[in-house]
This record gives C-alpha cells, sequence and structure tokens, in this order.
C-alpha cells in the first residue's frame, strides 16, 4: 500500500500536460494517489487532473505565481506534512528543480531527480536513470524509511487518461514572501510555431558562424522545413530564441527531425528525442546524437548543404 | 566580495564500455573527463563580478576525490584565486543531500557573499546542487541564470525557462545561484596560469558528519536511451544529401 502525492507542473497558469505522466508513474506504484495542484486559480485547474488512478485531488490556493520557486518550496512542503506520502512525484523540469531538493532537504527526504522508472518491491522503492548521454542506466535504492522525492522524466511514462471521479479539497496554505523578488517577463518574439511542423531542420555548433545561417534556412525553406537550432546558436546570436530545441527551448515531435552539426548535449536532447525520425549529420562518429537516430551519417555538414541545394 | 564557485569533474564515456568490478562507476579506460561547461561559465561569471566590484576573490571548491582536483585546477587556471577540495569518495555523490552537505562545510568555513553552481552537470544532469546547498545554508536560491548583476548586496538575475521565456529577479546576498549554459564566454587561462594551477597547494577538507545516505548507487549498466539503431549512409555528402530528401518526402 503506497500513498503517493503528486505536484503537478502549472507553467504561465495552465495545467502542464507532464502531470498526467506522473500520474501514471504514481499510480503504478500503489492505490493511493492524491495530486496536488497549486497556484492563484487552483480550484479551476481541479477538473483537469481528475485522470485516471487519481484518489484524491487537493487544491492549494496561493498568492504568487508559477515561476515563485521560493513560495512552492512551502508550499510542497505543508502538502508533504498533510498528506503524510510515502512517494512524492513531479515532473522533471526547470520549475520542479527550483523547489525539490530543497524541500528534500528541509524535510529529510531520499531525493532523486530525472528518474526514468521506478519499482516497487518487498525491498522497498527503487529508481533507476538515464545518464552519461543514455549510454548508461543507474539504478538507486533507499535505505530509510524516509519518503522519496522522485523527479519523472518527460515520455517516460505514457500519460494517465481523464477518467475517475476522485475527492476534491482545498489546502489552506500562508506562504511566507518569496527571498527572491519576481520582475519582469520576457517571451521569446514569435512568428515561428516548430510544435506544427510535420519535418524540422536543426543546425548545431556545427554550423560554423551566423554567415552560414541563411544557406540553411535557404534549404529549409525549399525543403517544406521549420528551421531550428540548437541552444549554442542561440546563445551566440546567431539566431533567435524562438527557433531553439531543448531543455529551455521548444520540446517537439515532428514526424522528421533533421540534426545537422548536433553533437546530441543533455540539453538538447530532451527537446527532440520523441521525434518519429530522426536523422543526425556529424563529424564526429562518436557524438551522442547517433544514439538517438534512426539514420546517420558521418559528413561535413557544408559539404551535405551543397549537395541538398543542388537537388533542391 | 567572496564569491565561491562550486565545480565538478564531467565524464564523457565511449559508446562501447565497461564497469568497475563493483559495478558502480564505468571502468576509467572508456571515461574522460573535463571541467563542466556550465561550471566554467560560473567561475567565468564569479570572475566578472568580482572585477566589476573591483576587490574580492573567487574561491572554487568541488566536492570528491582526485577527479575533482583536476576540475579546480581547470578552475585555478580560468583566474579563481584559491582552491578548496572536500574529500568526499564519488559514489557517494550519488545523493544530492551528501553532496550539498559535503559543499556546505566548505561554505561554512569560507562565509562567501555570494555562491555559484553550474545549473548541470552535463554527465548526469540533476540540476538540483544549488537548491539543495541553498537549503543546507539557508539562504535563497537563483535557478537557471542567464545574466547576473550586483548592486550593493542585491543582486539582478535574467532566469531561464522552458519555450524560451525568461523573467528578472532579485534577490539580497548570501545566495546561491545556478549559472546557465552559455549565460557568457568563458575565459581561457595562458600557458602560464595553467602552470601556476598544477603547482598550487588545494588545501583539503574533511567532512564532518555528514548525514546518512538516503539514495545509494546500486547498480551501473549499459544502455540504449535513445532506444534506435542508427543505420549509417555509406557514400559522400551526395548520398547524405539524396537520403535526406528521401525521408523528408515520405512525409510530404
Amino acid at each position: 500500500m503506497t500513498r503517493s502525492l503528486v505536484v503537478a507542473e502549472i507553467i504561465d497558469g495552465a495545467l502542464s500536460p507532464l502531470t498526467a505522466e506522473a500520474v501514471s508513474a504514481a499510480a503504478g506504484l500503489g492505490d493511493e494517489v492524491v495530486v496536488a495542484v497549486a497556484g492563484s486559480d487552483a480550484a479551476a485547474l481541479a477538473d483537469q487532473v481528475a485522470l485516471a488512478g487519481v484518489t484524491e485531488i487537493v487544491t492549494v490556493t496561493v498568492p504568487g505565481n508559477d515561476r515563485d520557486h521560493d513560495q512552492m518550496m512551502q508550499v510542497v512542503e505543508a502538502l508533504v506534512a498533510e498528506v503524510a506520502p510515502q512517494v512524492v512525484l513531479a515532473p522533471f523540469t526547470i520549475r520542479s528543480t527550483a523547489w525539490a531538493a530543497a524541500v528534500a532537504e528541509r524535510l529529510d527526504l531520499a531525493y532523486t531527480p530525472d528518474v526514468v522508472a521506478l519499482g516497487a518491491s518487498g525491498e522497498g522503492l527503487s529508481a533507476e536513470r538515464s545518464i552519461y548521454d543514455g549510454r548508461v542506466r543507474a539504478q538507486y535504492s533507499f535505505p530509510s524509511d524516509r519518503p522519496v522525492l522522485a523527479l519523472v522524466r518527460a515520455g517516460a511514462w505514457t500519460p494517465a487518461e481523464p477518467g475517475g471521479a476522485p475527492a476534491t479539497r482545498a489546502l489552506d496554505v500562508a506562504p511566507t514572501p518569496s527571498r527572491v523578488r519576481l520582475g519582469e517577463v520576457r517571451r521569446p518574439a514569435g512568428g515561428v510555431d516548430l510544435t506544427t511542423s510535420d519535418v524540422i531542420l536543426a543546425v548545431g555548433r556545427g554550423v560554423g558562424g551566423e554567415e552560414n545561417i541563411a544557406a540553411f534556412a535557404d534549404i529549409a525553406e525549399r525543403m517544406g522545413a521549420a528551421l531550428a537550432a540548437s541552444r549554442p546558436v542561440v546563445d551566440a546570436g546567431w539566431l533567435p530564441a524562438v527557433h531553439q530545441v531543448g531543455q529551455t527551448g521548444v520540446t517537439v515531435k515532428p514526424k522528421v527531425y533533421i540534426a545537422l552539426g548536433i553533437s546530441g548535449a543533455l540539453h538538447h536532447l530532451a527537446g527532440m528525442q520523441t521525434s518519429k525520425t530522426i536523422v543526425a549529420v556529424n563529424t564526429n562518429a562518436d557524438a551522442p546524437i547517433f544514439g538517438y537516430a534512426d539514420v546517420g551519417a558521418v559528413a561535413d555538414i557544408h559539404e551535405v548543404a551543397e549537395q541538398l541545394k543542388a537537388l533542391l | 566580495m567572496k564569491v565561491l564557485v562550486c565545480v565538478t569533474q564531467a565524464l564523457e564515456v565511449s559508446a562501447y564500455l565497461e564497469f568497475t568490478a563493483d559495478g558502480t562507476a564505468v571502468d576509467e579506460a572508456f571515461v574522460t573527463t573535463s571541467l563542466n561547461e556550465a561550471d566554467q561559465n560560473a567561475v567565468e561569471e564569479a570572475l566578472a563580478l568580482v572585477e566589476a566590484a573591483g576587490d574580492g576573490e573567487v574561491v572554487v571548491v568541488s566536492a570528491g576525490g582526485d577527479e575533482a582536483e583536476e576540475a579546480l585546477r581547470a578552475g585555478l587556471t580560468m583566474g579563481a584565486h584559491r582552491a578548496v577540495r572536500v574529500d568526499v569518495a564519488s559514489v557517494l555523490l550519488a545523493d544530492t543531500r551528501t553532496l550539498a552537505a559535503a559543499l556546505g562545510q566548505a561554505v561554512a568555513a569560507e562565509q562567501p557573499d555570494l555562491v555559484l553552481t553550474g545549473v548541470q552537470a552535463s554527465d548526469t544532469g540533476s540540476q538540483s546542487a544549488a537548491p539543495a546547498l541553498a537549503a543546507v545554508w539557508g539562504v535563497p536560491a537563483v535557478s537557471v541564470a542567464r545574466s547576473l548583476a550586483l548592486g550593493g548586496r542585491t543582486l539582478t538575475a535574467r532566469r531561464e525557462f522552458e519555450g524560451g521565456v525568461s523573467d528578472e529577479v532579485e534577490v539580497d546576498l548570501p545566495a546561491v545561484v545556478s549559472v546557465q549554459v552559455g549565460a557568457n564566454e568563458p575565459r581561457y587561462g595562458t600557458f602560464k596560469d595553467k602552470m601556476r594551477a598544477k603547482k598550487a597547494e588545494i588545501p583539503v577538507l574533511t567532512p564532518v558528519d555528514l548525514p546518512a545516505a538516503r539514495v545509494v548507487l546500486t547498480q551501473m549498466s549499459a544502455d540504449h536511451a535513445g532506444g534506435r539503431t542508427v543505420q549509417m549512409v555509406q557514400g559522400g555528402p551526395a548520398e547524405v544529401a539524396a537520403r535526406i530528401l528521401t525521408i523528408v518526402r515520405e512525409v510530404q
């Protein structure tokens, strides 16, 4: 009998679909799954977490926004005290990693981020992580009887379907003012929506310089593909942020993803590894991206670009 | 102005690999290491902040064994003034809280104004050292900072989120901040800097009263997380281009 607490991920006031994956992970561990929704409009979001396997929904209405990690830390602490779970789960994201390790420290919980599998047996809970460019799977055990707080990787569990009629109740939490004062928010200037493209042509560090971007943009256009980039290209200012695929960029799932000159850093893989077909071209035969690709080539992307241009 | 920067030596493993006899680490014959990329940005940010303040020092700290010393020497080469190693067996660092407790002892000894970390170690990607250390130290944390500026005792930071969204925050020191990869252009030391770093004395702190491990790494095995078997295109750029177009045309 395991009681899990799932902390819903709220982004810009909306429920993140990753929450349903964390619910699915919790439902796999035991039959008691409490989902907590915290935010300025928590009650309005409660219906959306009535998912298969959920036994109870707890709403926490708090003033700040969902970028207020210091407040979220206090909310989760209050929830753990109230629900007394054996397992606390949340999606592995920028927001959750900002509060989770601090909560674990303050409440003496066993903590592990970015898990891809969880198991419950007579010997207790175990977890698995995929590390070192996805080349190593590491298993963890939790030797104490303290609750386990685990953050689950996006895409590792099938999202729980809507269903069930869990009871909903509200929990009062009065957080102290955050020590981090939030200011102005900036959103990338738009015009590009990578998430709706069937074909994405993405360029990485291997593109070499800003002067080479135009050639790849031209190929993408003629090919009917959207142009994307890995983080270094955006950091260098060669393309605006709206083109970025990865942890701090957009997560995409096109029919075809063509990675040119992208080595496959953790940050980038997080944003594209569930694409249907992945093609990778890189000069380094040992680049991690080839472990995530269906079709690969060890080649100079500029020479490949020349040939593509000739064919289009 | 004293800035402490937590650094780590990040591992890269080859596609084919073997494990140590106890199965909790990759055999070092299949591993190459270097100063974690995000930590290079953190060291650079610290050096720039101290330079802007006109006075102060940057101390690099790493928890671990001999490999940690390599990270520290790389930090010294970049220009950090001093280095401290906290001696902990690396397998114990699988528990974020052990890592934070070990680093916390260096923080207690040094009493810095600000602690920086890289946003994540490129090998394990936990993104957790900064918030864990902030909780150990009892100060606020700022995660995934893209730029930092200091005005008196108040730090202003731009934080990154998913989807290219960012925000600006303010926090009073002391605080712990994780620095995003690409936040700046890390400087390289000269050959002379490297020689000096190589000879530098690195004091070792032996942690006392580390908390009982809550998480234990029990076993590593070879993985193929991508879950795909790559089919390599034979031939030159022309064949590669033709293959790409064939794949694209099939879905259009």
